[in-house]
């Protein structure tokens, strides 16, 4: 078999899929099939999901192979229900169109669905890739330029790499204190 | 055979119920030894940085379960290190409250009349201080602006928070690296140590027996410090008493394991729990809105996207603290910063088939992120959470080396509940959405159920013993000689944030505490002065240890 359809391969191009699903981002080539390339920016998958989910720390990266191949299965079953023919260059949810994508973990997800907690796990890591970073130092993430942390605009740290923000308020009244509260703040 | 190390007073965690316990009982006297499964950090310690295996995940404790998620502090100290510090009493109404029991919850003893006093103490110690509006982060004074232009009120909250030493990081949840959050690491903590009580971290317990001599006998496991999926070794501590403060989400969890060697436990250990009627909403904020509706401006050309800033919630609107409400249509809708690693993927954008959390709608919400405003609702729930038999060790099944676990709570929002979340979610909309300020949408409960940072009432006190674990003296039922002083010992929803309650029913519990301790041939007395707060320095871990040891 060519590196194109090696079990490692499938597995990374399906968790891919899904992370871009996650936090969906732009594709890395014009030939990128993985990636659906519905936004602008990085998504998800170039935030690092899949480093994230090698991390030992997440619990997560012994399952992720019966993962990939559970979600492949579902994409097959969907696929055939609604009569899509799928390429077989790509594994079957990496074939489908980025709403199908979207349509099956909406459906993995959803409260009552046995392998529910698997399903919310991994959104859940390919998540914190994008929006913390969380599989490498929030120092060199903002060094490097995340991709996550640039697009929801985390402000920079003080030199000694530490957050504090002098200017936090606008410094005057705004409401009405509610008439009930005790002299020591609280409700009555 | 090896021989058993014994102590008067054993207690169970060191978060405000455990810590509380402990200053009385070894100020009085006693010797006292504190178990507590999360590591001892102190402000070298404490990171910011989102890195797995930081403080932010090495203090905090995670449990998904079954309709509802319970996140805790997970350290020395307790839910006190990770958590936002807002400190206000409970409403007069709250302790009147009937629930689906159709008689008062509370017991005949407690009211609001009858805790202010101990509301004072802990008020003194910790110490509760007010805000100035010059205290006020944006993202508060935004939201009491839109409060205000929809004719509410909007109360800056009490915190204990030092409020010269705070630099509005909004790093709480990963434990104050400024020393500015006076968690119980500067007041009941030290106070403890000083009269001789002994921390043990990464020490989880695990079940209670009953020795010969009417005592008991507390197992524990040691865990590792890095990998807490690791147990790395395991012994046992004999106890004439044992205080059990492993927060709602962990204490019901030991007492069930422990009903094999213990006996049959009340009926209402495990049940009844509260997630306290948290939800979550977050608003996106029209900047151009913000500037013109409620006239705010930041003075650098911006009217908010001031997301980041600040110091979790500051800012709370009471209106609906009514007690001439009925029950469930009374809450408070307090403003809150959630930091990303958790608090981005619950919620949710506007979709063209609905509210969505994942997808192009979801990147296009993040890209906004500065401009959120996340409302915090506290209503009434139906204490309808029970938990289902326990994991083998500690509370949940570890999934992720720190941090993260699978629980067996379950939670099936009533009728009451989803009633009470839909007019709070419907105010929100009302003060968020009005001229365009905003628009907003709750976070999801699909993905991990409910969630709460408040768990409470989970083996709760009461004066029916059929729908409460623990006598009015925090007495477990039937097993004299183990209190219970922790959230899970308040019988239900509080409206407000719940720490300085739970501490105030820790603190009145004590007198009756250490009066059974004595009836079990303890050498203790009540009345040691209150603890003063150390105003510089926290507690230190003993300089030759680890984190750990
Ligand atoms: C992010 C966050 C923000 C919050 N903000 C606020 C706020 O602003 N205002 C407010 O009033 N409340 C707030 N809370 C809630 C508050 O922290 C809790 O209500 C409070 O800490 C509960 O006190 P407790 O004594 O019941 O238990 P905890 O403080 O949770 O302490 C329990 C301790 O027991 C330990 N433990 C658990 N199991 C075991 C075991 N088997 N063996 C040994 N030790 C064990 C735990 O590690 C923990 O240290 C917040 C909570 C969180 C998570
Ligand atoms: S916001 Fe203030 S109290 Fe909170 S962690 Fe930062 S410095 Fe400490």
């Amino acid at each position: 078999m060519h590196s194109g359809t090696s079990d490692e391969h499938v597995k990374t191009i399906t968790l891919e899929a899904f992370a871009d699903c996650i936090v969906p981002g732009e594709k890395r080539s014009p030939d990128d099939r993985a990636i659906a390339g519905v936004s602008t920016g990085g998504g998800a998958v170039q935030a690092g999901a899949l480093e994230m989910l090698h991390h030992d720390a997440t619990g997560i990266t012994a399952g992720l192979e019966a993962l990939v191949g559970m979600l492949n299965g579902h994409a097959t079953t969907y696929a055939a229900d609604k009569g899509i023919t799928l390429d077989g260059d790509v594994p079957p949810f990496v074939a489908l169109e980025f709403d199908d994508r979207c349509a099956i973990i909406r459906t993995l997800t959803t409260p009552g669905h046995p392998e529910k907690d698997g399903w919310v796990l991994l959104s859940l890591f390919c998540n914190m890739a994008f929006d913390s970073a969380a599989h490498m130092s929030t120092h060199d993430a903002i060094a490097q330029g995340h991709p996550g942390l640039l697009t929801i605009g985390f402000e920079l740290p003080q030199d000694d790499g530490l957050w504090r923000f002098a200017d936090f308020s606008y410094g005057r009244q705004l409401a009405k204190p509610h008439p009930d509260t005790t002299p020591s703040g609280s409700p009555a | 055979m090896t021989s058993i190390e014994s102590t008067d007073v054993l207690v169970v965690g060191s978060g405000f119920g455990g810590a509380i316990a402990a200053y009385h009982l070894a100020a009085g006297g006693a010797k006292v030894v504190v178990l507590e499964r999360g590591p001892w950090l102190q402000a070298e310690d404490f990171d910011h940085d989102y890195l797995l295996g930081k403080s932010y995940t090495k203090v905090f404790d995670f449990v998904a379960g079954d309709g509802m998620s319970v996140l805790s502090g997970n350290c020395v100290g307790g839910g006190s290190v990770v958590y936002f510090a807002a400190l206000p009493r409970a409403p007069r109404f709250t302790f009147e409250r009937q629930g689906s029991i159709g008689r008062r919850m509370w017991p005949k003893a407690i009211s609001r009349d009858t805790l202010d006093p101990w509301y004072d103490r802990v008020s003194q110690v910790i110490p509760v201080v007010q805000q100035g509006w010059d205290d006020i982060s944006y993202a508060g004074g935004l939201w009491a602006a839109a409060c205000n232009h929809a004719g509410r009120t909007a109360n800056p909250v009490p915190v204990g928070i030092d409020k010269a030493k705070c630099t509005n990081c909004n790093w709480m949840m990963a434990g104050c690296k400024f020393d500015a959050k006076r968690s119980l690491l500067f007041n009941y903590l030290p106070g403890a140590v000083a009269n001789g009580a002994e921390i043990r971290p990464l020490h989880e317990v695990q079940q209670l027996e009953r020795t010969d001599d009417g005592g008991y006998r507390v197992r524990y496991n040691q865990i590792d410090e890095e990998d807490y999926r690791i147990t790395v070794g395991s012994g046992t501590i004999d106890a004439k008493i044992v205080i059990m403060a492993a927060g709602a989400g962990a204490t019901p969890v030991i007492l069930q394991r422990s009903e094999a060697t213990l006996g049959k436990m009340p009926h209402a250990v495990g049940r009844y729990f509260s997630g306290n009627g948290e939800r979550l909403n977050t608003a996106i904020i029209n900047e151009d809105r913000a500037r013109e509706v409620l006239g705010l401006d930041r003075g650098n050309g911006l009217a908010y996207a001031a997301n980041q800033i600040g110091k979790g919630p500051v800012v709370a609107n009471w209106d609906h603290l009514d007690g001439s409400l009925p029950e469930y249509r009374r809450f408070s809708l307090e403003q809150l910063y959630f930091p990303p690693g958790l608090g981005t993927i619950l919620a949710q954008a506007q979709g063209a088939d609905g509210p969505t959390w994942l997808g192009v709608e979801k990147k296009e919400m993040l890209r906004r992120w500065q401009s959120w405003l996340t409302i915090f609702q506290i209503v009434e729930d139906d204490n309808e959470g029970v938990f289902g038999p326990p994991p083998p060790t500690g509370n949940a099944y570890r999934i992720s080396q720190q941090m993260l676990g699978r629980g067996p709570l379950s939670y099936d929002p009533t009728p009451n509940t989803l009633g009470a979340w839909a007019a709070a979610d419907a105010e929100v909309r009302d003060i968020l959405e009005r001229d365009g300020i905003a628009t907003v949408l709750p976070w999801t409960n699909d993905l991990v159920g409910a969630y709460t940072v408040h768990p409470l009432a989970s083996c709760r006190i009461g004066d029916d013993p059929e729908t409460s674990a623990l006598d009015d003296r925090h007495e477990l039922r039937g097993h004299p000689g183990i209190f219970v002083t922790d959230g899970s010992a308040v019988p239900a929803a509080l409206t407000v944030n719940p720490a300085l309650t739970i501490s105030a029913l820790a603190e009145r519990a004590m007198p009756g505490i250490v009066e059974a301790a004595r009836a079990r041939g303890i050498n203790v007395s009540y009345g040691a002065p209150l603890p003063t707060a150390a105003v510089t320095k926290p507690l230190m871990r003993p300089v030759t240890a680890t984190q750990g040891a």
